[in-house]
């Protein structure tokens, strides 16, 4: 077996696991009927799913080619911005109130997603006054 | 000496970064492409030190580097259970959950690195911190026992992060 071989193979498979943690991340958006639990749909096609396809084309790279370290940064940029997507997502259905209310902190006074100044709250919540 | 260090460098960890991310931007090392590298890393560190003027305390790269690889196990084994739920589970046996995470971290850092490991392992996502920063909001997509969960992560996670910030 040649290394072309091996790394044909190798590609393959890679390929096939992203493409199937991609599939079951899309799954889990159409299924979930519930803002919040349809977040984590996309978080794990963010890490394993892409994480496949990049090595994929990164052992392409090495064996058919001069090598290519792009797909590294690729994974790294992810990784660091993947979390602050979800975040504001997460905040945003919490100022919608599309979840359930989130338990109050144990510490301190509340979260710091629903801290409204004293000069802004009769703008945040009308209802009550 | 170490003034003038500490002049041309106020961050000397994020001027290496900088350096590195350069030189795999060019895909191709050459030694002009590291010295630009290097340039570009004190000017930008330079240029945006006024809004992060203090450096954060001493990080032990060995034992960050344990954590990275904890992290990246954690996330494949996780994914793996998670894709289980979504194609096995009904949606109505799921019972996702609020957990609170009380946290014993106290540098802004720390936090971040570990409300991202929270949000990258598949299953949880963290969603808030509260307004003095003393407790991490996560919601989780499927558990049986909040309880375990909140411990398990402080346990893996923010304990080996203390000693990371230590």
């Amino acid at each position: 077996m040649s290394i072309e071989v091996i790394g044909t193979y190798a590609v393959a498979i890679c390929l096939l696991i992203g493409a199937a943690f991609a599939l079951i991340g899309t799954i889990g958006l159409l299924k979930f009927n519930d803002s919040m639990t349809r977040l984590h749909a996309p978080t794990k096609v963010g890490t394993i799913g892409i994480g496949a396809l990049l090595l994929a084309s990164m052992i392409h790279a090495h064996v058919f080619a001069d090598g290519s370290m792009h797909e590294l940064l690729i994974m790294a940029f992810l990784f660091v911005t993947a979390p602050i997507s979800a975040n504001f997502i997460a905040k945003v259905n919490i100022h919608r109130r599309s979840c359930d209310a989130p338990p109050p902190p144990p510490k301190d006074d509340t979260w710091s997603t629903l801290n409204v100044p004293e000069a802004d709250r009769e703008l945040a919540e009308p209802e009550k006054v | 000496m170490t003034r003038a260090f500490n002049w041309l460098f106020p961050h000397p960890l994020l001027t290496v970064l900088l350096t590195v991310v350069w030189i795999l931007l060019q895909n191709d090392f050459s030694a002009g492409m590291a010295v630009f590298g290097l340039i570009l890393g004190v000017i930008i560190t330079k240029v945006t030190a006024v809004w992060w003027p203090e450096r954060p305390g001493g990080v032990s790269v060995i034992k960050f580097l344990s954590y990275a690889l904890i992290v990246i196990w954690d996330i494949m084994v996780a994914n793996i259970q998670v894709a289980w739920i979504v194609l096995t589970k009904p949606n109505s046996k799921l019972r996702p959950a609020w957990i609170v995470i009380p946290l014993d971290l106290v540098q802004p850092e720390a936090i971040t690195i570990l409300a991202g490991t929270i949000t990258l392992t598949p299953g949880t996502v963290s969603a808030d911190l509260s307004d003095e920063g003393h407790s991490l909001l996560v919601h989780v997509l499927h558990t049986d026992d909040p309880d375990a969960d909140r411990d398990g992560i402080k346990e893996r996670y923010e304990r080996r992060l203390k000693e990371i910030f230590a």
